[in-house]
């Protein structure tokens, strides 16, 4: 691997990251779409805890689920389907014949999601703390940063073997989106700590990164709860996580190369409108 | 030095995904092609003949059922990543891009894939849109720009990258005379300049545009090589026969003109609208001239006009295919 084919590759991560970026500059429309209208859904459920008089915590931990959607969706919508989206415009080909690694192209789009992504999710996170008054106190903000980053680095590359799967996806693409949507927000507890699925369902949940992620993030904000609430102590899911991040990324780039080997030899790669 | 491009016995079969999907399409059939370095070279073939297939195998981006095909000497099944280093490609009508960004934010971003550094990238992209006569368009989003415009910036993309072999798919397809003209021009003096070694390789169904840019054509139909040499070569294929074209009022019955002597090869065109019918021959005796001005009058037509021409590419591919392009 020579200096020159790394900094070839990284190249194209910026590339393909720029769009992306530039995105949340050029199209202010997303603070509306998607930072106040996934607020209206997470104030669904701080009214029911408040209505129930549940602990005060579960406000917060409502709030940091809804931001945490963002990233969910961002995988799903932005990363899983892209390359579909990609072939159809006619752009992958031209990824496909680029002389730099299909992985830098993924890393790319999930740089530039991540970055927007962080955008959206803070402005959710921000704007829903101050407007339901949520108290945080957080323990150790190098563990929070931690756990915040691995799981990124997992889901993200989630996001980029999920890419590489759907590769030769028509419409299916579509459907498999949305059918991976509403049930991972009750599995991973979106709105609830995951322990109150039961073990067994919580750990199953674990291989989705956001999952453990997120109930780190809850311990580590609230860490007075983490007895009761926790699923698994921080630590524990801080090196699962880096297990995750590793599994994703290796079978990234395994689906990935299965899929263009496939795609060329059946000629589905670039056929549109499937 | 090996050929820019070469192709042996090379085959694609597409099979269908499920029985009731029809047939397996045999797009390209024991193909054999040599390019040497610094040709403009011309594919040209009516639409579903196999140039798109044939470009696809040649880019890496699809698979040879059998056979062989090498681009600057390596193998683009196992040598892909080589091959890539050396080509690229722009097809007509392509959307690729985002149209967020502006039109020279699209083609540093496309660069970027190449490792180019932006400093070049950028000197590159203003040079090229000038001589395009885009630059004032450089700093406007790609959603905003007329499909002319933006089909002089995916060729400009794909000569951005300063390739060996650019791979041209049906370039000015739907493009009016000026931006065709422009794009023609453009890759006929990057083909030309001097001390390069820079090859094009042209899929057209334009027959004007093969015989006016490329230093060898090959002619494909059902996937299959029928000739392949100069255009004035493959003129010569028809030079010792006539070329004869008639338009007359609408012919309903053209069986009549199946069997007349000396008639090699003929097609015809409708226009219902005007009530014309347009026939070309390539005959082989002149006498035959006759021949047919009497079938047509027998057919109950008239004849609107009649001229003998010299042979064109299109009479190449007649007498070839036995059938016209359209």
């Amino acid at each position: 691997m020579s200096e020159s084919w790394i900094i070839q590759n990284l190249r194209a991560v910026r590339g393909r990251a720029y769009p992306r970026i530039l995105g949340a500059q050029r199209e202010p429309s997303w603070i509306f779409f998607d930072v106040v209208l996934p607020l209206l859904g997470v104030a669904a459920y701080v009214y029911v805890y408040k209505f129930m008089n549940a602990p005060s915590e579960f406000v917060g931990f409502v709030i940091l689920g809804g931001a945490m959607t963002a990233f969910w969706l961002n995988i799903l919508w932005s990363m899983a389907s892209q390359l579909y989206w990609e072939k159809e415009t006619g752009n992958l080909s031209l990824y496909l014949i680029a002389p730099v690694s299909r992985l830098s192209i993924l890393a790319g789009m999930a740089v530039g999601g991540l970055f927007f992504t962080t955008l959206r999710a803070s402005s959710t996170l921000i704007i829903g703390i101050v407007v339901f008054s949520v108290t945080l106190s957080l323990s150790s903000p190098i563990m929070l940063i931690a756990i915040f980053t691995v799981t990124m680095i997992a889901l993200y590359g989630m996001g980029m073997m999920f890419a590489s799967l759907y590769l030769l996806f028509g419409r299916e693409a579509y459907h498999m989106s949305s059918l991976m949507t509403e049930p991972i927000y009750l599995a991973s507890g979106f709105y609830f700590p995951v322990k109150a699925l039961g073990y067994w369902a919580a750990a199953g949940a674990s291989i989705i990164p956001i999952t453990l992620g997120l109930d780190g993030l809850r311990q580590l904000f609230y860490p007075s709860t983490s007895a009761e609430y926790g699923f698994l102590p921080v630590e524990l899911e801080l090196a699962m996580l880096a297990g995750l991040s590793v599994l994703f990324l290796f079978l990234s780039k395994l689906s990935l190369d299965y899929m263009e080997k496939l795609g060329k030899t059946t000629g589905r790669l670039t056929l549109r409108w499937q | 030095m090996e050929p820019a491009v070469e192709t042996r016995s090379l085959t694609r079969v597409f099979n269908p995904k499920k029985k009731k999907e029809g047939k397996s399409v045999r797009a390209l059939d024991l193909v054999n092609l040599k390019i040497e370095r610094g040709e403009l070279f011309g594919l040209l073939g009516p639409n579903g003949a196999g140039k798109t297939t044939l470009l696809k195998i040649l880019s890496t981006l699809l698979l040879p059922t059998s056979g062989k095909a090498f681009v600057s000497g390596f193998d683009v099944e196992n040598e892909f990543v080589e091959v890539r280093k050396r080509i690229n490609m722009v097809s007509g009508g392509e959307i690729s891009g985002y149209g967020l960004l502006t039109v020279r934010e699209n083609l540093w971003m496309f660069s970027q894939f190449y490792g180019i550094k932006s400093a070049v990238a950028y000197e590159r992209i203003d040079d090229m849109l000038s001589k395009f006569g885009m630059l004032d368009k450089r700093t406007e989003k790609v959603r905003t720009l007329s499909t002319g415009q933006r089909q002089k910036m995916n060729v400009i993309r794909g000569f951005v990258t300063d390739p060996e072999i650019l791979f041209l798919d049906e370039p000015t397809l739907g493009l009016d005379v000026n931006a065709s003209r422009v794009i023609r021009d453009f890759i006929v003096d990057w083909v030309r300049k001097k001390d390069r070694d820079k090859t094009v390789l042209l899929t057209t169904h334009y027959m004007a545009e093969a015989d006016q840019l490329c230093d060898r054509i090959a002619i494909i139909d059902d996937g299959r090589i029928l000739a392949c040499d100069t255009p004035e070569n493959l003129k010569k294929l028809v030079k010792a026969s006539t070329t004869l074209k008639l338009d007359v009022t609408t012919l309903k019955d053209k069986r009549i003109l199946d069997t007349i002597p000396g008639v090699e090869k003929f097609t015809s065109t409708d226009d219902l609208e005007n009530n014309i019918t347009s026939l070309r021959f390539v005959l082989n005796d002149d006498s035959a001239v006759s021949d047919i001005v009497s079938g047509v009058i027998r057919g109950g037509s008239k004849i609107l006009a009649l001229r003998k021409t010299e042979p064109t590419l299109e009479d190449v591919f007649i007498k070839l295919v036995g059938k016209g392009f359209e």
